[in-house]
């Protein structure tokens, strides 16, 4: 049996709610994951400090108001600044095909569209944290 | 690397502290020699354990804590357990939700942590993770329990001082309090008493710590007080503190801090024997014993007899 994977799920922006969040949060624990959950309004430096703490291998972000390229690409910055560049990015949200293009190239290591199914989520993230575990045992 | 790790964390390097946190809670190999190098390091910090049903306000109490607490200036390190699921082995953790410390506070370093199958209230590893905390400086440790627990009481031998957080709502009376949990309170703290009922819950305790003999010399303080208002959360640190200047007036530090180690080294010993026994051989044999003891070839009583001799003849101790 092979240790579970550590996910933080945080929800960023301005905007009310975390439904959406909250059940992609509950799929990847029904998925077998050990999920950090941090609640709404996160800022990018609330995210990044999170994920060091909790040293998990992949950091979702869930954001529906614009403002993403500020927002994974601050992420980002943090979390190399931090020595934890190694942790994988993702993210979800209303979120269009350019900034999706533009993302990726920064380093956002996968951004699902509206409506993607939690399975295809569980999958992508599963396959991705395996291999980059295969990559740190060659090391 | 794992000693590169130790010296790190002790000399305040966060991100060591939490791979370290990571590599012990999967008891992953070089754990040992990191937790044996933070040993020698620590100086024991002031544990605090807080047990109570989900829902009871716990992170939201650990919150109100940690503001007072780095108002006086001291570092604090929380482990907040959550449950694991049984059947997936997946796990929602939640408590960071309710606790909001600023990023930028280097005296504050919060950490959550999966059940994996332990039933006591905290997770097996728990008690580990407040070792590394305190070689990483840390002057306070908040371990909070998962809460439904069978018996909520493993966190009051991790903890000098356990606070049992209850609220004044309907079916959280006195009268359904789990086996045990009376038992293990050093403090009680009533919250949410910004809603009606507490006054009436306190009284209830009351009556009914009246009714036992305070064996250990301490009568246990019940706090009516407000987590999210920050009311009263001073009192109920003033009481912990009390709790402890107890607990030195009748035992000496270092009495309890050997019973404290006695019960360390014990789940240590165990966790190893576990390990050891079905890493080996016996580990692979178990399906050829689970084949016999469903066919009535043997009982699982009689099989965990033959299990236990071959483990001593294997570690040439035979009986
Ligand atoms: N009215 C009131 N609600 C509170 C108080 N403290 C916590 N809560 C609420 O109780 C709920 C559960 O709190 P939480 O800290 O997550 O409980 P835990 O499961 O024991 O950690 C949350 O909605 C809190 O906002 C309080 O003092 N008064
Ligand atoms: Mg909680």
């Amino acid at each position: 049996m092979s240790r579970p994977i550590r996910i933080l799920v945080a929800k960023a922006g301005l905007d009310g709610h975390d439904r959406g969040a909250k059940v992609v949060a509950a799929g990847l624990r029904d998925a077998g994951m050990e999920v950090i959950y941090t609640g709404l309004h996160q800022t990018p430096e609330q995210i990044a400090e999170a994920a060091v703490q909790e040293d998990v291998e992949v950091v979702g972000i869930s954001s529906l108001a614009g403002a993403h390229m500020t927002l994974f690409t601050r992420v980002l910055e943090l979390l190399k600044e931090a020595g934890a560049g190694h942790i994988m990015v993702v993210g979800g949200g209303i979120i269009s095909e350019d900034d999706i293009v533009g993302l990726e190239k920064r380093g956002v290591a996968k951004l699902f569209g509206p409506g993607t199914e939690l399975p295809v989520i569980v999958d992508w993230i599963v396959k991705a944290v395996d291999a980059q575990r295969a990559e740190a045992a060659k090391e | 690397m794992t000693y590169d790790l130790a010296e790190k964390l002790v000399n305040g390097d966060r991100l060591a502290l939490a791979k370290a946190i990571t590599l012990v809670e999967n008891r992953a190999h070089g754990h040992e020699d990191i937790l044996e190098e933070c040993f020698r390091n620590r100086k024991p910090a002031v544990r605090i354990g807080l047990t109570g049903a989900p829902g009871s306000g716990k992170s939201t109490l650990v919150n109100a804590m940690i503001k007072l607490l780095r108002a006086e200036g001291k570092t604090i390190g929380v482990v907040a357990v959550d449950p694991t699921s049984p059947f997936t082995g997946g796990a929602l953790l939640g408590d960071r939700v309710r606790i909001t410390t600023s990023e930028s506070d280097e005296g504050v370093f919060i950490r959550s942590m999966a059940s994996r199958g332990a039933v006591g209230g905290i997770a097996e590893a728990t008690d580990d993770v407040a070792v590394l905390f305190e070689a990483s400086g840390k002057e306070y440790v908040l371990i909070e329990t998962v809460g439904v627990g069978q018996a909520e009481v493993d966190v009051a031998a991790s903890a000098d001082t356990t606070v049992l957080v209850l609220t004044p709502e309907a079916g959280d009376s006195v009268q359904t309090l789990k086996a045990g949990l009376m038992e293990v309170a050093d403090v009680f703290a009533i919250n949410k008493s910004d809603r009606p009922g507490a006054e009436r819950m306190a009284l209830d305790i009351r009556s009914m710590l009246e009714m036992r003999a305070s064996e250990k010399g301490w009568t246990p303080p019940i706090i009516c007080m407000s987590a999210i208002r920050g009311e009263k959360v001073d009192e109920l640190i003033d009481e912990i503190a009390k709790h402890r200047e107890h607990l030195a007036s009748c035992t000496s530090a270092a009495d309890r801090e050997r019973t404290y180690l006695v019960v360390k080294l014990k789940r240590a010993v165990e966790r190893m024997l576990k390990n050891d026994l079905w890493r080996g051989p016996d580990g692979s044999a178990l399906e050829k014993i689970a084949d016999d003891i469903a066919d009535g070839t043997t009982t699982p009583y009689a099989a965990a007899r033959q299990i236990l001799d071959r483990y001593r003849a294997r570690s040439g101790q035979g009986e």
